[in-house]
């Protein structure tokens, strides 16, 4: 079943064109990869299926429904979440709090029951700090629960981010370079990771990334972007021996092994 | 002795005011790091909408309390939707000033509303009763001034500190952009800080009222610039601080012309001394009592 689809997506910035006429199907189940030089557009699409901008021109349907226009916080409820380039945690806020946040537009609670502290407050609150542990139970990242998000080591923050993204309960995770500042060995077991959130959670997920042992090696579709156009579209294989691709990462007439 | 307490209640209830008025600076500060100059004419408003509820429906004080925070915290949302919220995008300097026009807005639409007399509560909207506490004299008025005011800050505290609308306005002060993509509305969270700040700020002017019956509509300018004051000594953002540095300045206000009599201080340097003592303070620490400073990464 398709789960996202966007057709003929532009964005302008002023005069420059940031996304040209993207088209991408997603279907349920996938992982897709979004590679492209620096400065290509990548980040823009997310922002643009998130919600972060507006889109200039084009549809993004998620499950049907057209996504243009909506708040952020209106698509996250709709089960779109995502992480960011560089880290944006609440440095200053404990791991813990920092995923119950996320559980915003899970709650009902309202604000006399809050100022009385009547039973449905208490009980909310308390149900989604039982599941806000769960979840750093299930990414071993409980015994940071109290500790403030800044002191943690790199890659860990990391971890955090997608707990946090978790939250909402997504059917489709946009992960945007998860591997940026990573070693190799953490990348590997970057991969192991994301698949293991794939299949434990059903998701759907999309990547942005410029390591490309990771992108050919988990991805089973990707995509290409150049100048915010999109110049190629295939299995890792078809993507490693496309001349564009080549030409558009390191120049004309060089090899790639 | 007896001199003593009854200053120090004396203290407490005018601390308490400035504490109420100085929670709206500093909650959207801590939410918008907007400094919101308006706020003291907020104050004023609310103490203007006690007369209306008093004198023109003739309600009793409890009703007239909500009323009067009900529709200070309503003009409150509304002034951040027309006047604030456009300007999100534009520099810090455009909402301040923004910010000095609603107050002049407030002011003198209020003057042309209800002329230049000085109004007052009616006499029946708090029988005053005065109790003798082991020869010291204390008004029920006090009593009702220190105790509203802790009940009032201990149920903002726990909004801010134990829900998910106060962990928002924290996330909201650390990084904004990413609050709306994990599933918080901005919109909400700010419009429920402006409702919550106006409406202390309202309480504060109705007991401003009863304890010092003169209202006009520039009585704003004054308080609200020294429960501003308090806000920052207190370490602007963090509530616990604005709850601090009013009460602080009620001590310093209350005790320098009380005591300085006697060590050859006139009570006229009841001011320099108080902004003096809080200069100090702000030179040692310039984050305020509870602020933390942020530091950048370079």
């Amino acid at each position: 079943m398709t789960l996202l689809q966007i057709n003929r997506l532009s964005h302008y910035f002023g005069g420059l064109l940031a996304v040209d006429n993207l088209n991408l199907t997603i279907e349920e189940g996938e992982l897709i990869g979004l590679i492209g030089p620096n400065g290509a557009g990548k980040t823009t699409v997310f922002n643009l299926v998130t919600g972060a901008y507006r889109a200039s021109e084009g549809e993004i349907l998620f499950r049907g429904e057209d996504l243009v226009g909506k708040p952020p916080h209106a698509i996250n409820a709709r089960g779109i979440s995502r992480t960011f380039q560089t880290i944006r945690l609440w440095n200053m806020m404990s791991v813990l709090d920092n995923v119950r946040i996320a559980h915003h537009g899970q709650i009902n609670y309202t604000l006399a029951e809050a100022f009385l502290r009547l039973p449905r407050y208490r009980r909310e609150e308390r149900e989604i700090e039982e599941r806000s542990m769960d979840l750093l139970r299930l990414f071993k990242l409980e015994r940071y629960a109290q500790e403030p998000v800044k002191n943690l080591p790199y890659g860990q923050q990391r971890r955090v981010e997608i707990v946090r993204a978790m939250a909402a309960r997504p059917q489709l995770l946009l992960l945007d370079e998860p591997a940026a500042g990573m070693n190799p060995q953490e990348i590997s077991a970057l991969m192991d990771f994301i698949h293991w959130i794939r299949d434990e959670f059903h998701l759907t997920i999309w990547l942005i990334e410029h390591q490309m042992r990771l992108v050919m090696n988990i991805c089973e579709r990707i995509k290409v972007l150049d100048f915010g156009a999109t110049i190629a579209d295939g299995t890792p294989e078809e993507i490693r021996n496309n001349p564009q691709v080549i030409e558009a990462y390191l120049g004309e007439q060089a090899e790639v092994h | 002795m007896e001199f003593f307490v009854q200053q120090f209640v004396n203290a407490l209830q005018l601390g308490s005011l400035y504490a109420l008025i100085a929670l709206g600076y500093t909650m959207v500060y801590g939410v918008l790091l907007l400094i919101n100059f308006a706020h003291g004419d907020i104050f004023m408003v609310g103490a203007f909408l006690g007369v209306f509820g008093s004198i023109t429906l003739d309600l009793p004080f409890v009703p007239t309390l909500v009323l009067s925070m009900v529709l200070t915290g309503l003009l409150g949302v509304g002034i951040e939707r027309v006047a604030y919220k456009p300007l999100r995008q534009a520099s810090r300097l455009s909402v301040v000033i923004t910010a000095l026009g609603v107050g002049l807005l407030l002011e003198n639409g209020m003057l042309a509303l209800t002329g230049a007399n000085p109004r007052s509560y009616p006499q029946t909207f708090i029988t005053t009763r005065v109790y003798d506490i082991g020869g010291v004299a204390i008004s029920n008025v006090k009593i009702i001034i220190i105790v509203l005011a802790a009940l009032l800050f201990a149920g903002l505290y726990t909004i801010v500190q134990r829900t998910k609308w106060g962990m928002a306005m924290r996330a909201i002060s650390y990084d904004k952009f990413a609050v709306p993509l994990m599933g918080v509305s901005q919109d909400q969270i700010i419009s429920l800080t402006f409702l919550l700040g106006t409406g202390l700020a309202a309480a504060g002017g109705i007991l401003w009222g009863v304890a010092f019956p003169v209202l006009n509509p520039y009585m704003g300018l004054r308080v609200g610039w020294k429960a501003f004051v308090a806000a920052v000594v207190g370490g602007i953002g963090d509530i616990r601080g604005a709850a601090a540095g009013g009460l602080l300045l009620g001590f310093i206000e209350i005790f320098v012309p009380a005591y300085g009599d006697s060590i050859g201080i006139s009570s006229t340097w009841r001011d320099p001394i108080a902004f003096g003592l809080l200069l100090i303070i702000l030179v040692v620490r310039p984050t305020g009592l509870f602020g933390v400073a942020r530091r950048q990464k370079v």
